[in-house]
């Protein structure tokens, strides 16, 4: 086990259009996640108002304006 | 696509980092924020028996399903999303963050995060319990949250800036909270002002939901930071050993 201070920091991958691309797709996918949690009312989900309803209490906990 | 390697580690490293910030804030959410959010509910069914309304709706999900998975559902998918956005941030910004320690950049990248996207917001949009806020007024009560948050971000980015014009450290600081301050100040005054707590709304309940609401939210965020730079610090030191090894 290396020391504390022998260790390097950890190797980032270079900036290329690919990362890009990929990071932006990676973006998109958890921000659609995060409005599924925060704002959806069904229209992503397809789901009605079931994954609104179920997740209402986590929603006024994030902080989210909700009704 | 495949990922890079090196990005899918790192992601990996945030998403792992968000389920259980996620989880975490849940189980803080349970006992500090659910009482009160039976609270709030009991005074909103009161109030629509007041009105002549149905008191208790048909509920599409019952309110022991809400409180327990519902709410941890909600925050650890929540936390998932943000492990993995500030996993994403950390690649692209690494470079650009001026620290020789990825502990530093990993932490600093989400404290600056709680300041932007629940600090800022919550001080002028503090969020409501249920039978606070009129229905007819959430697509613009949410526009405004959103603005605020990305306002949030906005004067995040503006307050370094500012302190990287300084070399002295009490110069940088006093620049960086500057800009970060008149950011925030010129938000707070451009976006409408929001007060729909109705007048015989207890105080005490409505005080003790938003510390809770507030305390979520550091919860996930700090734990999020913490977890994210203890991942990332193992997959170092393991990167080091291995490079240890291959050289004897």
């Amino acid at each position: 086990m290396p020391k504390a201070q022998s260790v390097r920091p950890l190797a980032i991958p270079a900036i290329s259009t690919r990362l890009l691309l990929t990071a932006a797709g990676v973006v998109i996918v958890l921000l659609a996640l995060a409005y599924l949690v925060a704002f959806d009312q069904g229209a992503l989900s397809r789901s009605g108002m079931y994954m609104h309803e179920l997740m209402h209490d986590g929603r006024h906990l994030l902080g989210v304006p909700c009704h | 696509m495949p990922l890079t390697p090196s990005f899918g580690r790192i992601l990996l490293a945030g998403l792992l980092a968000g389920v259980l910030a996620g989880l975490l804030a849940g189980t803080f959410a349970y006992f500090a924020g659910e009482p009160r959010i039976d609270a709030a509910i009991a005074i909103e069914q009161q109030n629509a028996l007041a009105h002549g309304e149905a008191g208790a709706d048909d509920e599409l999900v019952s309110r022991d399903t809400q409180k327990h998975v519902g709410l941890l559902l909600a925050t650890s998918l929540y936390g998932l999303a943000m492990g993995g956005i500030l996993a994403t941030a950390y690649t692209l910004l690494r470079r650009r963050l001026r620290t020789g320690s990825d502990s530093r950049a990993a932490i600093g990248l989400a404290g600056a995060a709680l300041t932007g996207v629940i600090l800022v917001p919550f001080l002028k949009y503090p969020p409501n319990p249920p039978a606070v806020g009129d229905p007819a007024t959430i697509d613009q009560r949410t526009i405004s949250y959103l603005a605020v948050l990305i306002l949030g971000l906005v004067a995040i980015w503006a307050g370094v800036l500012a302190a990287r014009t300084q070399t002295q450290e009490w110069r940088r600081a006093t620049a960086g909270l500057a800009g970060f301050l008149i950011v925030v100040a010129i938000a707070y005054v451009l976006l409408p002002t929001i007060n729909e707590v109705p007048d015989n709304f207890p105080a005490v309940l409505l005080w003790k939901f938003r510390i809770a609401s507030l305390g979520t939210q550091t919860i996930l965020w700090t734990v999020l930071g913490l977890a994210f730079a203890g991942l990332l610090n193992r997959q170092a030191v393991s990167d080091t050993a291995q490079r240890i090894a291959a050289k004897s």
